[in-house]
C-alpha cells in the first residue's frame, strides 16, 4: 500500500489497542493507513464537543496518548485530569515543553522521548541556515529569479565561515551534531549547557552571556524551559555584536523576538536564520524587508526519511506499552 | 610602476581597482564603448591585463597587445585565457588558487543543503505570507546521502572533508585515480552518477571537460538525483539540464554558474527544487580581498623581476 492511501475501516479495528489524539501529528497524517493496522485512534479533534467534555465522555479508560507538536498544552488541570487511566504519552518531534512533566511524574505516566530521530535533520537545517545567511544563498537565489543579475550586475559579497567562532546553546542530541558539522568547516566551537560535558572537546562557557562575548555566531539548540524563555535578550544580542549571526531551530520563545527584530532592523547584529518564532505562524513583518535574514516555516524536522523513522519509533513504543513491556525510549529529566 | 599601462577587463573589486589605480596607469576596458579604437590608440603602452572568470583574454586580445607581458586572473579558473598563445609569446599567467578553496567548498555544501531542504523555497513561502499551521512539505534529508565529486583537486577534497562530517559516503571521478585517497573511485562520470545521490562538478574547465554533464550523465543521476555545479557553466549541457529539470527526469540542481552569465534560463525560475546563484563561489569580502592581494602581489613580483607567487604559465 502506498503512503497516504486510505484503507476502509477494518472490522477488527474495535479489537485494536486504543490511542487518543487531541491533534494529529505529521507522522500520523503521512502514515495513518499503516498506523490503523495496529491501533484504533480516538480523535477528539473530530468531535464538535469541547475537548474537556469529549475527554470526560469518551476517554476515561484511555491508557495511551499520541501527541502532536502543535497540539494543545498537556496540562494537569486542562487535560490530564480528564484522563484518569492514562499511563503512556508518546510525543513526536523533540519538544516536550508543552507537557506538564511534573504531573506525569506524579501520576507515574511514562513519557517516551523522540530520541535521536530528528536531531540529524534539525542539525543539518541549522547548518544550512547559517551558510545561507553568511553566503546569501536565499537572497542570491531571489536576486537571480527577479532578473536583477542581468540588469544590475553581481550581488553583494557574503562573509567567510572558516575560522569563525561559533557558540552552541545546548549541547544535546542536536547541538552536538551541529558542533561536529561546523568543526569540519574549520569553525572554532564553544558551548553553553546546563552542565559541562566532560567528553566534549569544545570550550565550555558557564552561561549564554559569557558565550555571546566569546563568539560571533550563536546556534540555539536547547529546549524551551522556564529558565531558557527569553534567554537570548538585549544584553546577549549586544554582546554578540555587529558581526553577529544567530540561528534558531529550537523554539521561538528562547529569543526575545521584539528585541531581535530591533537589532536586525538597526544593524546591531549582522543577520539571522530562523525556523521558529514566538507566535507561529505569525512572523514579524519587519523581517520581510531584510536581505540578511533567512526565514523558514518550522520545517527543520520535516524530511520523509525522518518521518518514516518516527513512524517506526512511535509504533515500537506503543506496541511495547500495550504488551506490558518498558518503553523503547523513556524520557528522563536530567 | 605608475607609468606601466595595465588593462582591467571589467569591474571586479573596488579595493583592487583602487590599488591598481595607485600603482599603474590603469585603463578600464568597460569605459570604452569602441574597443577597437581604444586598442589601436593605447595598445603600445599596455604591459599587463587583469581579468576574471567571466572576462577572459583570448588570442585576439593577445594579438592586439604587442607589449603584453603578464595576464593576472582574478579567479582560479583560467579556461577563458588562451594559455597556448601566452606560452608561445612568453606571456606570464597567474591565477588565485588556495585562497578561495574554503569559500567555494562551503558554498557547494550550502547549495546541497539549500537544494535538498528547499531553503529558498521555505524563505519565499514565509515572505509571501502563506504560512498557516498544518501546511508542510516534506524535503529530503541531506546527511548520509552519497556524494559524487568530479575532480578531486583542492576544492573537491575540501568538499569531501565537509560532506564526511554529515556522514555522506564520498566517491569521485578524475582523470587518474588518486592512489592514496580513501574515497571510492569510478573510472567514468556515468558510473559515478549512477552510484551517487548528489553529483558535484569541481574540476577545471578544459576541452575534455566541456559538457561533461550531458544527457547520459543526467539520466544516470536520475529523478531523485541532484546536480551541484560550482565549476563553470560550460561543464554542463545547459539545455539538456533545463529540460531534465522541467520534465522531472532530474531531482534537483544547485547552480552557481551558467553557460552564458549573467543569463539564466528562465524555465528554472518556477522550480522549487532548484537553487540559482549569481556566481558567488568566492564571494566573501575576506576572500575577494585575499584574491586581490594575490593579483597585486603577482604583478608587483613580475615588474620587480622577482619570482611570481602563483604562476600557471
Amino acid at each position: 500500500m502506498e503512503v497516504g492511501e486510505v484503507q476502509s475501516p477494518d472490522s477488527r479495528s474495535e479489537d485494536l489497542p486504543r490511542v487518543l489524539m487531541l491533534c494529529p501529528p505529521s507522522v500520523y497524517t503521512i502514515f495513518h493507513a499503516e498506523f490503523s493496522k495496529n491501533f484504533h485512534f480516538i480523535k477528539s479533534y473530530e468531535s464538535t464537543l469541547p475537548t474537556d467534555q469529549f475527554l470526560s465522555a469518551y476517554a476515561a479508560d484511555i491508557t495511551a496518548l499520541l501527541l502532536s507538536g502543535s497540539g494543545p498544552p498537556i496540562t494537569a488541570d486542562g487535560v490530564l485530569c480528564h484522563l484518569p487511566s492514562l499511563k503512556c504519552i508518546v510525543p513526536p518531534p523533540a519538544g516536550l515543553d508543552h507537557v506538564d512533566l511534573t504531573e506525569c511524574r506524579r501520576r507515574d505516566i511514562a513519557v517516551a522521548n523522540a530520541g535521536d530521530i530528528f536531531s540529524v535533520d534539525v542539525a543539518d537545517f541549522a547548518v544550512a541556515l547559517l551558510i545561507d545567511v553568511l553566503r546569501k544563498i536565499s537572497a542570491g537565489d531571489r536576486y537571480v529569479r527577479s532578473g536583477l543579475w542581468s540588469s544590475n550586475g553581481n550581488y553583494g559579497l557574503g562573509s567567510k565561515l572558516i575560522g569563525r567562532r561559533v557558540g552552541i546553546v545546548g549541547l544535546g542530541n542536536i547541538g552536538s551534531k551541529v558542533a561536529v558539522r561546523l568543526q569540519a568547516f574549520g569553525c572554532r566551537i564553544f558551548y553553553t549547557s546546563r552542565t559541562l560535558k566532560p567528553s566534549a572537546l569544545y570550550e565550555y562557557c558557564s552561561d549564554v552571556y559569557e558565550l555571546a562575548n566569546k563568539v560571533d555566531i550563536l546556534m540555539i539548540c536547547c529546549a524551551l524551559t522556564d529558565q531558557t524563555r527569553h534567554m537570548v535578550n538585549k544584553e546577549v544580542l549586544s554582546k554578540l555584536g555587529k558581526d553577529g549571526v544567530i540561528v534558531n531551530i529550537a523554539r521561538g520563545a528562547i529569543i526575545d523576538e521584539n528585541e531581535l527584530v530591533r537589532c536586525l532592523v538597526d544593524n546591531k547584529i549582522a543577520g539571522a536564520g530562523l525556523d521558529v518564532f514566538e507566535h507561529e505562524p505569525s512572523v514579524p513583518k519587519e523581517l520581510f524587508a531584510l536581505e540578511n535574514v533567512v526565514l523558514s516555516p518550522h520545517r527543520a524536522v520535516f524530511t520523509l526519511d525522518s518521518l518514516r523513522d518516527m513512524y517506526e519509533h512511535v509504533t515500537g513504543n506503543l506496541k511495547a506499552f500495550f504488551s506490558g513491556k518498558p518503553l523503547l525510549s523513556r524520557y528522563v529529566d536530567d | 610602476m605608475e607609468s606601466i599601462g595595465l588593462l582591467m577587463l571589467c569591474p571586479m573589486n573596488t579595493y583592487l581597482e583602487d590599488e591598481l589605480n595607485k600603482r599603474f596607469n590603469l585603463y578600464k576596458f568597460w569605459n570604452y564603448p569602441d574597443r577597437k579604437q581604444f586598442l589601436s590608440q593605447n595598445s603600445a603602452s599596455i604591459r599587463a591585463v587583469v581579468g576574471t572568470a567571466t572576462a577572459g583574454t583570448d588570442a585576439e586580445l593577445i594579438e592586439s597587445l604587442p607589449k603584453l607581458e603578464i595576464v593576472s586572473s582574478f579567479s582560479v579558473g583560467v579556461d577563458n585565457i588562451d594559455l597556448v598563445k601566452c606560452k608561445e609569446k612568453g606571456i606570464r599567467v597567474t591565477n588565485t588558487p588556495d585562497v578561495l578553496t574554503d569559500d567555494v567548498a562551503d558554498l557547494a555544501i550550502g547549495l546541497m543543503l539549500a537544494t535538498l531542504r528547499r531553503i529558498p523555497a521555505c524563505d519565499r513561502f514565509v515572505r509571501s505570507g502563506s504560512w498557516t499551521i498544518g501546511q508542510f512539505k516534506l524535503t529530503t534529508k541531506f546527511s548520509g546521502k552519497r556524494v559524487g565529486i568530479i575532480g578531486l583537486g583542492r576544492i573537491g577534497a575540501a568538499i569531501a572533508k565537509r560532506a564526511e562530517a554529515f556522514g555522506c559516503p564520498i566517491s569521485y571521478y578524475s582523470r587518474t585515480k588518486k592512489p592514496d585517497s580513501k574515497y571510492t573511485y569510478y573510472p567514468t562520470v556515468v558510473k559515478l552518477a549512477s552510484n551517487c545521490d548528489i553529483l558535484v562538478v569541481a574540476c577545471a574547465l578544459t576541452e575534455e571537460t566541456r559538457h561533461i554533464i550531458n544527457r547520459e550523465v543526467i539520466a544516470a543521476l536520475g529523478p531523485k538525483g541532484v546536480l551541484i555545479n560550482i565549476g563553470r557553466g560550460p561543464h554542463v549541457d545547459e539545455p539538456e539540464l533545463v529540460s531534465a529539470l522541467v520534465e522531472g527526469r532530474l531531482g534537483g540542481a544547485g547552480l552557481d554558474v551558467f553557460e552564458d552569465e549573467p543569463r539564466v534560463p528562465e524555465e528554472l525560475f518556477k522550480l522549487d527544487n532548484v537553487v540559482l546563484l549569481p556566481h558567488a563561489g568566492s564571494g566573501t569580502v575576506e576572500t575577494r580581498t585575499e584574491m586581490a592581494d594575490l593579483v597585486l602581489g603577482n604583478l608587483e613580483a613580475h615588474f620587480l623581476g622577482k619570482p611570481l607567487l602563483t604562476p600557471l604559465v
